[in-house]
């Protein structure tokens, strides 16, 4: 199924990136990143801390700017003056570590607020397609809930939810797990692996080694700004071929 | 007591009136001023965040009633004889108002600019991933919050400008400390005239703290 899979991939490639850098001031924090990511792909991006993994993600859709390199998103080069960045984004969706839900919105309205701003959808519309996005993370009964009453694994999968409603076709997961109370990491990792099933093409930084051995079609093992490695869960995470992925792995296992 | 309430009663009552325009003027400009500076305080531009910084280390540097003398005295002379504009005048509520502006937008500024960056950075970031233009997120995501952090520092400096009404007596305007002196001036009853007089700013304030804190109970969120 894999090699199926793979087979149908080479035809649709989602986001490519090419020599990707970032600079903060002196500090380049990505050297170089190139990578293809293809249609209904699952990839998880891990590494130690400060190897540059949530600026890649972030850089995905331009919340920060790249410093050099290619970004393209079906195609799209994010880097040309021409793109409107607004119009991308809407067919990217991102989940945040700190979740980030208008504080002061409902969950109803955190979730309608982009598609009837941006026009994507009449108010009625809005909230029937946020009703099933509710429904589908297990909150329908949360909808005019504030974030301050829910709790971490609520606010996730809100959030989740919230992205979904502009109905994008790539998802981005900036270490969506690693606020969250161990007991409510579950929930949220089974949205998520449910929304992989479904085909979604996806791009998640994490910690969770064995959701990644679980979800992943292929795994980026980043450190130093660099990929150093990549492969298959298995191939990656069972035999390491770089001595730093090995050495990365067995700190988090 | 009696005796001045009796006779100049409706004086005290006009200026008491006299106060609340000053400061409903001073504080709508200076409020639309404290937004504009604030605003350009938090954008990325460098140009727009200095030009907030010089202006309110300027207001902020002159006591008010230096820049009062200078709004009606130095202005309108300047107008006329650097100028050349005889026809030019500048009436006390004018020259009040254009000082209480300037003083209360030079202080909201800085409110509104702390109370804008106050809210998390990951508030704007969600919602420019979703999509939203950066001045639809100010507005529907970011103001919101900040505007609840900042109300009970607004209403301080609300009450701050209300007081500073009494500056304006240097130049003539017929509020209530100048008019409070005129009346001891006829009346040598200094006492009652004063007690009279802080009174009625107590009235005033206490009925803007009140309300504010209605404002504060409708506005909350996060029960």
């Amino acid at each position: 199924m894999t090699d199926n899979r793979a087979a149908d991939k080479r035809a649709a490639v989602k986001i490519h990136v090419s020599d990707l850098r970032k600079s903060f001031g002196r500090l380049e924090v990505l050297k170089g990143i190139s990578t293809d990511i293809y249609e209904s792909e699952v990839v998880v991006v891990i590494g130690p801390s400060g190897s540059g993994k949530s600026t890649f993600l972030r850089c995905l859709n331009r919340l920060e700017e790249p410093s050099g390199g290619q970004i393209l998103i079906h195609g799209v080069d994010l880097s040309d003056r021409k793109t409107d960045i607004n119009k991308v984004r809407e067919s990217v969706g991102m989940v945040f570590q700190h979740f980030n839900l208008f504080n002061n919105l409902s969950v109803m309205a955190n979730l309608t607020l982009a598609p009837v701003d941006l026009g994507r959808a009449s108010k009625e519309e809005a909230r029937q397609n946020a009703l099933q996005m509710l429904e589908r993370v297990g909150l329908a009964d949360k909808a005019d809930a504030f974030p301050a009453q829910l709790s971490g694994g609520q606010k996730q999968r809100a959030a989740i939810a919230r992205a979904l409603c502009m109905q994008p076709d790539i998802m981005l997961f900036d270490e969506p797990t690693s606020a969250l109370d161990p007991e409510m990491v579950g929930e949220v990792l089974a949205v998520m692996k449910q929304l992989a099933a479904l085909g979604m093409t996806m791009v998640i930084v994490t910690h969770e080694i064995g959701f990644a051995r679980e979800v992943a079609d292929r795994v980026l093992f980043m450190d130093g700004g660099v990929i150093v490695e990549e492969g298959t869960p298995q191939e990656l995470l069972q035999n390491p071929r770089e001595a730093r992925t090995a050495d990365f792995l067995s700190s988090v296992l | 007591m009696g005796q001045i309430i009796s006779s100049y009663g409706w004086l005290l009552a006009r200026a008491m009136g006299q106060t609340c325009l000053l400061a409903l003027l001073g504080l709508f400009f200076g409020s639309i001023i404290g937004l504009v500076f604030g605003i350009l305080g938090v954008l990325q531009n460098r140009v727009c965040r200095a030009i907030e910084v010089v202006f309110v280390d300027i207001i902020r540097g002159i006591p008010m009633m230096v820049l009062a003398m200078f709004v009606f005295f130095g202005i309108p002379y300047g107008v006329k004889n650097i100028l050349g504009v005889s026809s030019f005048t500048l009436n006390a509520l004018q020259a009040g108002t254009i000082c209480l502006a300037l003083n209360s937008g030079a202080y909201m500024a800085e409110i509104i600019r702390a109370g804008i960056q106050s809210v998390d950075r990951g508030q704007m970031e969600a919602a420019r991933s979703l999509g939203l233009p950066y001045w639809r997120a100010m507005q529907r995501v970011v103001l919101p919050q900040a505007v609840r952090t900042m109300i009970p520092t607004i209403v301080n400096q609300f009450i701050i400008t209300l007081k500073d009404t009494s500056i304006l007596s240097v130049i003539g305007f017929p509020e209530l400390v100048n008019t409070g002196k005129n009346v001891v001036a006829n009346t040598f009853m200094s006492l009652q005239t004063w007690f009279i007089v802080a009174v009625m700013y107590l009235i005033i304030i206490l009925i803007l703290s009140k309300l504010a804190k209605l404002l504060e109970r409708r506005l909350s969120y996060d029960r």
